[in-house]
């Protein structure tokens, strides 16, 4: 799954969906819905590659990851002229492919031998990775009100079945910063934390 | 058999929302409404995937306390991504808040 699929939080929750015997087109489904938002990442990133020809686009968007993205688009927004950024994409993509690839191998066979392997609590090494990308980009009180209430909506919607309060809480997060944007006055927001 | 169609069912929808949009915007110009809306993408999916975990790691009441290890650890990591900016900092230091408060909670300190 991890040579093919390539999209972490899919997996994991594909894995639970798969232990709790769900059905197969109901988890094809799901990662439909978890990995909506990686198409509002390639639409990002997708003036920056306006240049590339259709062979570097496919392997690009098979490799695209939050990870992927918060790497590569820092990099696209630096305000350099450089015309090999998608070089960029290509090695921090093929490096953490393969690490996948790798980590899949030992936890395949660490699984085997560690008797409770979940109650390491390794999952959550996903939470404070997106922990460390989200704290950054919270920039401006746009962003704040952005990401308060995405984070309130998921919490009221984290009910809803298949990972859907995920979408709702995103899309009204968006619609909350571009609200905010354009209602608050201009000038540099303050830092903030969660 | 059926892991295949699985594993088949998941690529597909895993790189067909991902390529196809890279591959059209990329020809066409995206409305400047739009592009501006795109910024608020990470922030938002970010926090509604995180906030859950952390608030609610049964998935389903608001576990607000100290005894709720993902809270203090995601606490601590949202402290050093913000003072150190540094994000392997962030994950190592956030991991091993959990495991330590982990092991406090597990031999009754807390």
């Amino acid at each position: 799954m991890s040579a093919f699929v390539f999209a972490g939080s899919a997996q994991f929750i594909a894995a639970g969906l798969v232990a709790a015997g769900t059905s197969t087109g109901i988890i094809i489904l799901t990662t439909l819905v978890v990995n909506l938002r990686h198409a509002l990442y390639a639409a990002t990133l997708a003036p920056h590659m306006k240049h590339l020809p259709q062979r570097w686009l496919a392997p690009l968007g098979f490799w695209l990851t939050d990870e992927s993205f918060v790497v590569v688009v820092s990099r696209f927004h630096k305000k350099d002229t450089s015309a090999f950024k998608h070089w960029y994409f290509l090695g921090s993509a093929v490096f953490m492919y393969s690490n996948w690839q790798l980590c899949t191998w030992i936890g395949l066979a660490a699984g085997r031998a560690i008797p409770d392997p979940a109650s390491w609590g390794l999952d959550f090494a996903m939470v404070v990775t997106f922990i460390g990308m989200l704290v950054p980009l919270v920039r401006s009180r746009a962003t704040v009100i952005s990401v308060l209430v995405a984070a309130v909506t998921a919490l009221l919607t984290n009910q809803l079945p298949n990972q859907f309060g995920l979408i709702v809480a995103a899309l009204l997060g968006i619609l909350a910063g571009v609200l905010a944007e354009s209602l608050l006055p201009e000038g540099q927001g303050k830092q903030t934390n969660e | 058999m059926n892991e295949y169609i699985l594993i088949g069912g998941m690529m597909l929808v895993t790189f067909g929302v991902r390529y196809p949009v890279l591959a059209l915007l990329s020809k066409v110009p995206l409305p400047e409404p739009i592009f501006r809306a795109l910024k608020y993408v990470p922030p938002a999916v970010l926090a509604a995937i995180i906030v859950p975990k952390v608030l609610m790691p049964s998935g389903e009441e608001l576990q607000i306390h100290i005894s709720n290890a993902p809270l203090i650890a995601g606490t601590a990591a949202v402290l050093v991504a913000w003072r150190s900016k540094n994000l392997l900092l962030t994950i190592v230091l956030g991991m091993l808040t959990l495991w330590g408060w982990q092991w406090l909670i597990h031999n009754g300190a807390l």
